[in-house]
């Protein structure tokens, strides 16, 4: 267990959604958000900032950056359901763009598909005004015992 | 023997404009150079890049887009002219966590330029290229949009 791992117990038991984007300094720089007030768990969000573009010319929120939210929404989501105080490691991250993000909010959810005793699966779907009309769609498998 | 880019100006046009992108300015993203159509960048480790404090360990969202911006380069590397393109999709395979302290690099390629959708490769590593710290496949759509990438040098 890590002093990051006991951290972020402490944070989550005490629903202090803010303290654990701020503990993490990647999901900081992006602009993360989160809070417990989705339908199905939590809801994440990424109001939108200049920073954050890849395309000037539209404009759009930059593919990896997306990819990055997703992923970190996926590892916050997994750890927020977690009783193990094991931090799970990503093994590999699958990610199809069906729109480009743009100047807006983009918000995620995620579904933890499986956990086994070793690996977890995550989905993980990224939506703007209409969440039928998503985004884009992830999937992620993580390690959960280090051997 | 590799032979070089397909249209260096319009590798080089590209290039640039992708590494001055509002997001990989701010990760620090820098274009190392190009071997044959392997183009090669760079991001230094830097605190507020990290995923997990305790190990100081880049966040796995910076890889993804040292990934994304190499092979998109990449494709552009065999582009005869201007054009736009978008990631389809993105896999990543994370190998080994990347050392703390030190620059990750990322090489890609395009190894099929098809009519409509273009594949790619990439390897981020620290050390040396054979030892891989992560794995990247993805596809791109060509002639994505109609708004032009670049708004002088080029016309798509």
């Amino acid at each position: 267990m890590s002093a990051f791992m006991q951290r972020f117990a402490a944070l989550r038991d005490a629903g202090d959604c803010v303290g654990v984007i701020d503990a993490i300094p990647y999901a900081r720089l992006m602009g993360v958000e989160f809070s417990e007030s989705g339908e199905d768990g939590l809801l994440f969000s990424l109001p939108f900032h200049e920073r954050n573009i890849g395309n000037t010319m539209l404009p759009a929120l930059h593919g990896g950056l997306i990819g990055g939210f997703l992923e970190n929404a996926a590892l916050i989501h997994l750890m927020w359901n977690r009783d193990s105080l094991e931090a799970p490691k990503i093994v590999d991250f699958s990610l199809d763009y069906l729109r480009s993000g743009r100047a807006q909010t983009l918000y995620a959810s995620c579904e933890i598909t499986k956990q086994g005793k070793r690996v977890a699966h995550v989905l993980i779907e990224a939506w703007q005004e209409d969440r039928a009309q998503p985004v884009a769609v992830a999937r992620a498998h993580f390690l959960l015992a280090t051997g | 023997m590799s032979i070089g880019p397909v249209n260096p100006q319009v590798l080089e046009t590209m290039g640039q404009l992708f590494v001055s992108l509002p997001h990989c300015q701010t990760l620090g993203m820098e274009w190392v150079g190009v071997e044959g159509r392997k183009p090669t960048l760079r991001i230094n480790w830097r605190e507020d890049l990290v995923g997990n404090p305790a190990s100081g360990v880049i966040h796995g969202g910076v890889i993804t887009s040292l990934v994304d911006t190499t092979s998109a380069m990449a494709v552009t590397a065999n582009l005869s002219d201007y054009e736009t393109i978008a990631t389809l999709d993105l896999r990543i395979d994370y190998l080994t966590a990347a050392k703390p302290g030190q620059p990750i690099f990322c090489s890609a390629e395009c190894y099929r330029l098809a009519g409509q959708i273009a594949f790619t490769r990439a390897i981020c590593y620290q050390d040396s290229i054979d030892l891989p710290i992560a794995h990247g496949v993805a596809t791109f759509m060509r002639g994505s949009s109609r708004v032009p990438m670049v708004d002088e040098g080029g016309k798509s």
